[in-house]
């Protein structure tokens, strides 16, 4: 397929509905694409998102590259999150919504037809705000995905269990209960636990919608020091209010604002030299 | 300090009108309790128990008939009912906003409130008419019908009390909609929902109306789906209302069977909600 060129995509681009006044011209929030040459595992292309009648995504592209930490930023209701559940189409499940545009894993769109999403859901794992263990025991929540998708057979569970367990640096804790209930760990181990329980399956991207938000510092620590470890083998998206976390963990960040893309951009960059004014404004706790 | 020591009088005024409540409500239930402990527990003993009932005119016998026809006819309700309730009420609640869950919500509250005569006569029409034969499937049939909308309902309403973060958990692993229904919300909403249906085999063992015209009544056990068989409910009807001291007697110790077997059964529906609630909880 022949890709328009660049004019023709942005005269074909809808004229943006009443752009608040504290947002920059579209003209300037360009994207300061990746260095060529970066892999790239997931992208968005001109991704609009509406709630019924109410457009919550404005035309977000973004690429997301391999094995590392993309966070993305913005204040309360700027759409990253309803950005973050686009991307393993967890928002399907909530009535009356509609996406436009393309999202991309490994450009395959999908939302194009043919897409399983049950098997796109194993290949992009996710990992909500509130830890959700289910009411079983630790061995089997973290088996779940594993016996659900059919993807080994119950003599290796075991082993799949411990390995996923190690993944999120819960095992030394959990090792000699497995077979107590999840609900006993504290709210900490049960997040790591949601962590395991999403590597069990092996999915190729992680989405984390403020993993550490309930978390006490600790806590959040571990959780921090763990998403360090797995960008080595995971792509990560992750969502956080914490500005430091992003700095911290995030080796490229995203700043939202009204369900649009202000810019982002190298996290160091974003964090010490935003190309956008209201970037720098909530960056340094002006607003938000 | 007027104005205070009036509310205080207020306070404790209403405090003691809760408490007044209290009582009034508690004292049908203790009256019954000693009336039918008085008036039955002389008449029970091993034969009652044992003992199919003797001819009229012969004194003795028992209800163990009618005490193993009651518990037959509350199982077949439960096979119809418990699994059909269960079904309805994960529909009600995965698809709590749609038009056609808040007809069938609606219908089955009305369902609830249709007086258990008619549900007898409903059953009558479906199971007795066409065969021309009073049968414990009628019974259990009519007893089912009376269970469902009180599963359903209470399944409904505790599934969604469970957290819709455990069924985002199940989907972002790729279960399907049905597992996540099935495989986490349900065992997670179980305990109470063990609740429920105890309470509505409570409230169904009790049922007289619904079976007079549909499993009738037995002198003897069976176990045939088409025959008609005895329960405690109506045997204790049909010896109330008969002219024997004896059988009086013997009502009164039916009723007493009765009282304590919801009882049990609603302890019962404590414990076994707590046991489920502990091993899940910290």
């Amino acid at each position: 397929m022949i890709e328009p060129p660049e004019a023709v995509m942005e005269s074909a681009e809808k004229p943006a509905v009443a752009t608040p006044e504290i947002l920059p011209p579209p003209d300037l929030r360009k994207d300061r694409g990746l260095p060529p040459g970066t892999p790239v595992r997931m992208e968005t292309r001109n991704l609009d998102f509406f709630y019924g009648r109410n457009q919550a995504l404005h035309g977000i592209s973004l690429a997301i590259p391999e094995k590392s930490v993309t966070a993305l930023i913005g204040p309360s209701g700027c759409g990253k999150s309803t950005y973050l559940r686009c991307l393993n189409r967890m928002n399907d499940i909530i009535p009356e919504t509609r996406v436009e545009g393309e999202v991309l894993l490994d450009e395959m769109d999908i939302y194009g037809p043919g897409t399983d999403v049950v098997d796109l859901r194993r290949r992009v794992g996710m990992v909500f705000q509130k830890s959700n263990p289910f009411p079983k025991s630790i061995f089997e929540n973290v088996a779940y995905g594993l016996k659900i998708n059919g993807l080994c057979r119950r003599s290796e569970l075991p082993e799949k269990v411990e390995k996923a367990l190690r993944g999120s640096a819960l095992w030394d804790e959990v090792k000699d209960r497995l077979q107590t209930s999840a609900l006993r760990l504290s709210g900490g181990q049960q997040q790591r636990l949601c962590i395991a329980r999403a590597l069990a399956v092996e999915p190729e991207v992680l989405l984390m919608d403020e993993p550490a938000s309930a978390l006490d510092p600790s806590a959040t620590q571990k959780i921090e020091e763990l998403i360090y470890e797995l960008k080595r083998d995971y792509t990560i998206v992750i969502v956080t209010h914490n500005m430091q976390q992003a700095a911290r963990v995030s080796e490229r960040t995203a700043f939202f604002m009204l369900g649009r893309l202000v810019e982002h951009d190298r996290t160091d960059k974003i964090f010490t030299n935003p190309g956008e004014k209201i970037t720098e404004d909530y960056i340094t706790g002006r607003f938000g | 300090m007027r104005g205070a020591s009036r509310r205080r009088v207020l306070s404790n005024l209403i405090v003691g009108l809760c408490g007044l409540a209290v009582v009034l409500a508690l004292i049908p239930l203790t009256l019954i309790f000693i009336y039918v402990i008085k008036q039955g527990f002389s008449s029970l003993n091993w034969d009652f128990f044992t003992k199919m009932p003797k001819p009229v005119g012969e004194p003795g016998g028992g209800m163990a008939n009618a005490m193993l026809g009651t518990l037959f006819l509350i199982g077949l309700a439960s096979v119809v009912a418990i699994p059909v309730g269960m079904i309805a009420g994960v529909y009600l609640s995965e698809y709590r906003g749609s038009r056609f869950a808040s007809l069938v919500r609606f219908t089955a509250d009305v369902l609830n409130g249709v007086p258990s005569i008619v549900i007898g006569i409903f059953a009558y029409g479906l199971a007795v008419l066409p065969v021309h034969r009073f049968s414990a499937l009628a019974g259990g049939l009519a007893l089912a019908f009376m269970m469902i909308p009180i599963i359903t309902r209470t399944t409904e309403e505790l599934l969604n009390l469970v957290p819709s973060t455990l069924r985002e958990g199940a989907l972002a692993l790729g279960a399907t909609r049905a597992r996540a229904a099935f495989g986490v919300m349900v065992p997670a909403a179980l305990p109470g929902i063990m609740t429920g249906i105890l309470v509505a085999l409570a409230r169904i063992a009790g049922e007289t109306a619904p079976l007079l015209f549909t499993s009738f009544n037995n002198r003897f056990f069976t176990t045939r789906l088409d025959q008609p068989i005895a329960s405690l409910t109506v045997q204790v009807y049909t010896y109330a209302i008969s002219p024997y001291d004896d059988w009086h007697r013997q009502a009164w110790a039916g009723a007493l069977v009765l009282v304590s077997f919801v009882f049990v059964f609603s302890v019962l529906a404590r414990i076994v909600t707590r046991r489920l609630e502990r091993m899940h909880r910290v």
